[in-house]
Parts: structure tokens; C-alpha cells; sequence
């Protein structure tokens, strides 16, 4: 077995993977304006339904519903944590332009644990191209999501 | 030497192949020698497709060095060789088939054989074509009639159809484990059909379906017989006229090809009677300013300048079954089908999808595995070299029967050995405790 797998389904992940955070969707909050987002890849089949709750500039809540590999479960279960207990719109905009662009560095940028939390151990994904797509389907539901509750 | 093998070349050996025999079928397949991620390439994706032998590489660039022309184009003798490859290589094509050669018509693949015949149907029903076009007249009231098993290009094509004219769209159903309901397609296949399209054998399940019985039941109803032949012209005899199917389809990069040739096969009073699909130059006798007036089949469907290397190329990769043996191949890859099932079928949480052990399949099995998902047991065989296809394989309707979004899938073709199977198997022993998947 080569270190490179290791890599990849690092044990953080492998452990994202089984106890996913935030999935089961929940209504928003009341008070709170929802935004929703499907996101499908249709190379694999795998989904994703997220749902943002925000207070004005604030994200409040997070929660998902989906089915996919490993990688997809995973990254839906470490943007959850970053969202949890609350976020401003500009600060999870700016995480998620960092995330896609440590996954599509193909191994360049090492991802900053200081922004990312557990979405850090993503970097072993950019170094398997046809993988980013999976690692990005909750992240690009979230950017839509926030869109759709503005 | 000749492009084009002649008839005579063609021995056909009688021993059933063996390990041995393999091990030099992978000399003339250069790509299966190479490493991938520090082992051995194990290729088990012939089912998406082939890999090819030297000699079919070196037929597409000894067209390009030697004889490339325009085809059925130009007086000057280039253009005349270039034409006789070309239509020889129709005639190769149709022989492994069972079939003439003006009832091949060439295809970018399968895909595109199927759109050409819905197609052609539907100019027939705008009122193109002759009067004998008729018969192609699809309308509301009228059935087609497609399985559950379907690839996605022998589905969507007739879905299209459907919609265009009005007709409707019916299904025979497959059963739990995949196999299709033969007791539902006496009543689905009846008066109002049309037409009757399925697959020769599953690129999912790996059966092979009765398509004898699915064949008379068609023309027992007036109705149409295509085949998808993607999975089968590659893998086990087929003859056209035996079995009396009235279109078939199937691609050459499934069976030793290159990229860009497939084939529809129709027969030829059928095709004669067809209007055609594309349309432009080399399609045409008489052309004005308010009409033209067509060829006969097969150039009828062939506009445009055509696939002429790869018609070569595929013309020699025929060559290379008929000389291994096509029945020769179905029995090694059934011996492989067979092996890959038992031991799938002995590993912790894995459902192989199709029929079980002890029933007649190709050599391909696709399988779920529970607690992980298709996608990363691609990547985990993947690092140990093994070329596996995960995924939905075109074939959405039949994974949401089985209550599945996506499967692994390992298919074997003529140059796989009982090695390549047995290290996959031991690949996927342990897929689930490296994902730490719970029993
Ligand atoms: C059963 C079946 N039908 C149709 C196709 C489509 O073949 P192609 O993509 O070459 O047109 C395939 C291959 O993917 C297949 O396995």
C-alpha cells in the first residue's frame, strides 16, 4: 500500500465520514431567513440538500441531508463544524474560496488549519483531480444556499 | 501485407484458452504492461473499454503513412485504395456479424446508432422518406417497448422518440435480483408495440438475457427487434441471421477497436426502406436547388467524410477475435465471470448485483459492498493499480431498482488471466477494514 491513500482518506475524514456533523436537515431557527441548496454530481450519483439559517450578516445554523463516497460525507461534516455556533456571510465566503483553492493547488498550497479547522485535512483530495468535485459538493451548496437566503 | 485480412487467414484454434495462452495475448497489447501507482496495471474496464493490440494501432497509422484519402470521392488511385480499405473493412465487420456488408452501416459507436434509427423513425413519421417508409410511422397510440436494465444510450434515444410522436414508452420490468421478467413481457410486448429494444447482455447484471424469446415475441406483434449489442458482439458469437434480430448496435472500442467506429446493423430491406438521419455530402445521387434524391444503405446514412482509419483499424481488431476465437474468448471470460463471482460472493457485506454463481454470465460482475461507497473502493483498488469502474454505468433506472445510487464494477476481457482476478479479490478483502466499515 503506498502512503499516498493515507494521504487521502486521512483518519479525520474517515471519521467525518461516519459521524457525520449536521446531517438530518432542520428547519431555520424562527426569526431566521433559510437558504437552500441541491447539489448533484452526476458522474457519480452522489447529492447533497444544505440549509443555512442567517440573522442578518450572521449564519446561524447549518444542516444536510445527502449520500456520496466517503470524501463527500466528510466535507459536509467539517464545513458544519465552521458553521456551527455562528458565522458572518463575508467570513464562510472567504473559507470556501480557501478550500477550493487548496483542493484545486493539485498538492501546491498547503491548507492553513488556522481557517479550515478538520477541512485542513483535505489537502491529500488535490492531488486526485476527479476527487475535488466530491470534496466541493457541500461547500458549493453552502455558497448557493447563502445566495438563496439573501 | 494486406490492411484487411482475407477470410483465409483466419484459423481458428480449438483448445480452450488458458493462463498460458494469456500471458501471450498481453504481448501484443502494449498499454497492459505499464505500472500504475508502483504496481502492475490490472485492468478490469474492458466493459466502458478495450484496450487494443499492436496490430490495430499500427493498421490506423499505416492508413495515415500509406493510403489516406477521401473515400467513394475522386478518380486518383489514393483515393480508390483508401475507398477499398474502407469497404473491405465493412465487409470483415459484417462477416463477424453474420451479416452483408450493405447492412452495416458505420457509427461513431453504439450511441449514435441509436439516435440514427429513432431518427430516421421520426422523419418517417414527418412524412419523409418513400412509401415504403411507412412502416417506420411511430404515432400516438403506439408502443415502444424498452427493459429496466437498459443502458442509458438504448434508453433515452426511444424516451426522445416518445415524446416526439406521441408514443408511449414501456418497460419490462427486471425482478429483485436484476433478471428480467420474462412472465411481464408476453403482456408488455403486445399489439400497440412498435418496436422492442434490449440489450444482448447486461453492462451492469453481466446476464445475458433471452433474446431468442424477446425476438419472436416482437415479430410475433408485428413490432421491431433492436439489439444492444455493446456487450455482446465483443464477447460471445453473434449471428444476426440466426438469430433474425432486425437492427443491432455495438461499438469498436468494446471489442479491440479504436475511439470514434461503431456500427448499425439493419437488415436490408429495413435499411433500403429507411429515410435517412444526417444528411449532406456522399448521401446523395441527384441534388437540385429544391431536393435530392438519396443512395441505397448503407452509404444512405453516411454523410460526410467518414471514419476511415478507424474502419480499418476495426476491420483487423475483428481479425484478431475471429483468430483468438470468439467462442474460445466467451468461454475464458465466463471461466473469469464465474471465478470473480464465487469470490466476491465470499467476501463480508458484498452484494454482487446480477445473477449468482452457477448461472450464465459474462466476465464482468458489478457488486455493492455495505459501509462503503463505490467511489472509494474505486480509489483504494486504484492505488494497488486495479482499474475498476464505479459508479451508476450509465444505468440509473436499473440501480434505483436495486436501491443503489452507484456500484463497483470489474470486467474482464481476453487478455485478463485468473492472477488479475485473484489479486482483485484480494484487493477487496480488505476494502472495508482500511474504511473502517462496522459489520
Ligand atoms: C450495454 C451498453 N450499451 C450502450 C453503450 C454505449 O456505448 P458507446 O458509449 O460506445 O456508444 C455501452 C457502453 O458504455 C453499453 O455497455
Amino acid at each position: 500500500m503506498s502512503g499516498a491513500l493515507e494521504q487521502l482518506y486521512q483518519q479525520i475524514i474517515l471519521d467525518h465520514s461516519k459521524l457525520r456533523h449536521g446531517e438530518g436537515l432542520r428547519p431555520a431557527p424562527d426569526g431566521s431567513v433559510p437558504g437552500e441548496s441541491h447539489q448533484y454530481n452526476p458522474t457519480c450519483g452522489d447529492e447533497i440538500t444544505l440549509r443555512l439559517a442567517r440573522n442578518g450578516e450572521q449564519i446561524t445554523a447549518i444542516s444536510w441531508a445527502g449520500d456520496g463516497c466517503s470524501i463527500s460525507m466528510a466535507a459536509a461534516s467539517v464545513l458544519t463544524e465552521i458553521v456551527d455556533g455562528g458565522i458572518s456571510e463575508a467570513d464562510l465566503l472567504s473559507k470556501v474560496d480557501n478550500f477550493r483553492d487548496v483542493l484545486r493547488s493539485r498538492g501546491t498550497i498547503e491548507a492553513d488549519e488556522e481557517v479550515l479547522g478538520d477541512a485542513a485535512a483535505f489537502s491529500g483530495v488535490s492531488r486526485y483531480p476527479a476527487r475535488v468535485k466530491c470534496a466541493m459538493l457541500s461547500w458549493v451548496a453552502a455558497e448557493e444556499a447563502l445566495l438563496a437566503s439573501r | 501485407m494486406p490492411v484487411v485480412p482475407t477470410p483465409t487467414t483466419l484459423t481458428e484454434a480449438t483448445a480452450a484458452i488458458d493462463d498460458r495462452e494469456v500471458s501471450h495475448i498481453r504481448n501484443d497489447f502494449p498499454i497492459l504492461a505499464q505500472q500504475v501507482n508502483d504496481n502492475g496495471l490490472v485492468y478490469l474496464d474492458s466493459g466502458a473499454t478495450s484496450q487494443n493490440p499492436l496490430s490495430v494501432i499500427e493498421a490506423e497509422q499505416e492508413f495515415y503513412e500509406q493510403r489516406n484519402a477521401a473515400v467513394h470521392r475522386g478518380a486518383h488511385s489514393l483515393a480508390v485504395g483508401a475507398t477499398d480499405v474502407f469497404e473491405e473493412a465493412r465487409e470483415a465487420v459484417a462477416r463477424f456479424i453474420g451479416a452483408r456488408s450493405n447492412e452495416v452501416v458505420w457509427t461513431a459507436n453504439a450511441t449514435e446508432a441509436l439516435n440514427l434509427l429513432t431518427y430516421s423513425f421520426s422523419n418517417a413519421t414527418a412524412g419523409r422518406g418513400s412509401d415504403d417508409s411507412r412502416r417506420f410511422v411511430v404515432q400516438p397510440g403506439d408502443e415502444i417497448v424498452v427493459t429496466e436494465m437498459e443502458h442509458h444510450a438504448n434508453l433515452i434515444p426511444w424516451q426522445e422518440l416518445a415524446f416526439r410522436t406521441g408514443a408511449t414508452l414501456r418497460y419490462i420490468p427486471v425482478d429483485d435480483d436484476g433478471a428480467l421478467r420474462m412472465d411481464e413481457a408476453a403482456a408488455v410486448i403486445n399489439e400497440a408495440t412498435k418496436v422492442v429494444a434490449f440489450t444482448h447482455a447486461s453492462n451492469v447484471l453481466g446476464c445475458i438475457n433471452p433474446v431468442e424469446e424477446l425476438i419472436a415475441l416482437a415479430h410475433a406483434r408485428g413490432a421491431f427487434a433492436v439489439l444492444d449489442g455493446c456487450q455482446s458482439v465483443p464477447h460471445l458469437p453473434v449471428d444476426v441471421k440466426a438469430l433474425d434480430v432486425d437492427f443491432l448496435a455495438f461499438s469498436g472500442h468494446k471489442m479491440l477497436g479504436p475511439t470514434g467506429i461503431g456500427a448499425l446493423y439493419g437488415k436490408a430491406d429495413l435499411l433500403n426502406a429507411m429515410p435517412p438521419f444526417l444528411t449532406g455530402g456522399s448521401m446523395i445521387t441527384k441534388v437540385t436547388m429544391e431536393g435530392a434524391d438519396y443512395l441505397p444503405a448503407p452509404n444512405r446514412f453516411e454523410a460526410g467524410t467518414q471514419q476511415i482509419s478507424q474502419a480499418a483499424a476495426l476491420a483487423v481488431a475483428v481479425n484478431y477475435l475471429q483468430e483468438t476465437g470468439v467462442k474460445r474468448i466467451a468461454a475464458w471470460e465466463a471461466t473469469l465471470g464465474r471465478r470473480l463471482v464465487e469470490g466476491l460472493q465470499q467476501i463480508e457485506g458484498v452484494r454482487v448485483l446480477g445473477p449468482g454463481a452457477g448461472t450464465e454470465r459474462i466476465g464482468l460482475a458489478a457488486f455493492d459492498i455495505a459501509g462503503v461507497h463505490a467511489h472509494d473502493v474505486g480509489q483504494f483498488l486504484d492505488d494497488r493499480g486495479i482499474a475498476v469502474r464505479v459508479g451508476h454505468h450509465c444505468a440509473q433506472p436499473l440501480h434505483r431498482r436495486l436501491g443503489l445510487i452507484a456500484s463497483t464494477r470489474a470486467s474482464t476481457y481476453l487478455y485478463n488471466t485468473t492472477a488479475d482476478v485473484d489479486y482483485f479479490l484480494e484487493a477487496m478483502a480488505s476494502v472495508r477494514s482500511f474504511f473502517g466499515a462496522r459489520s
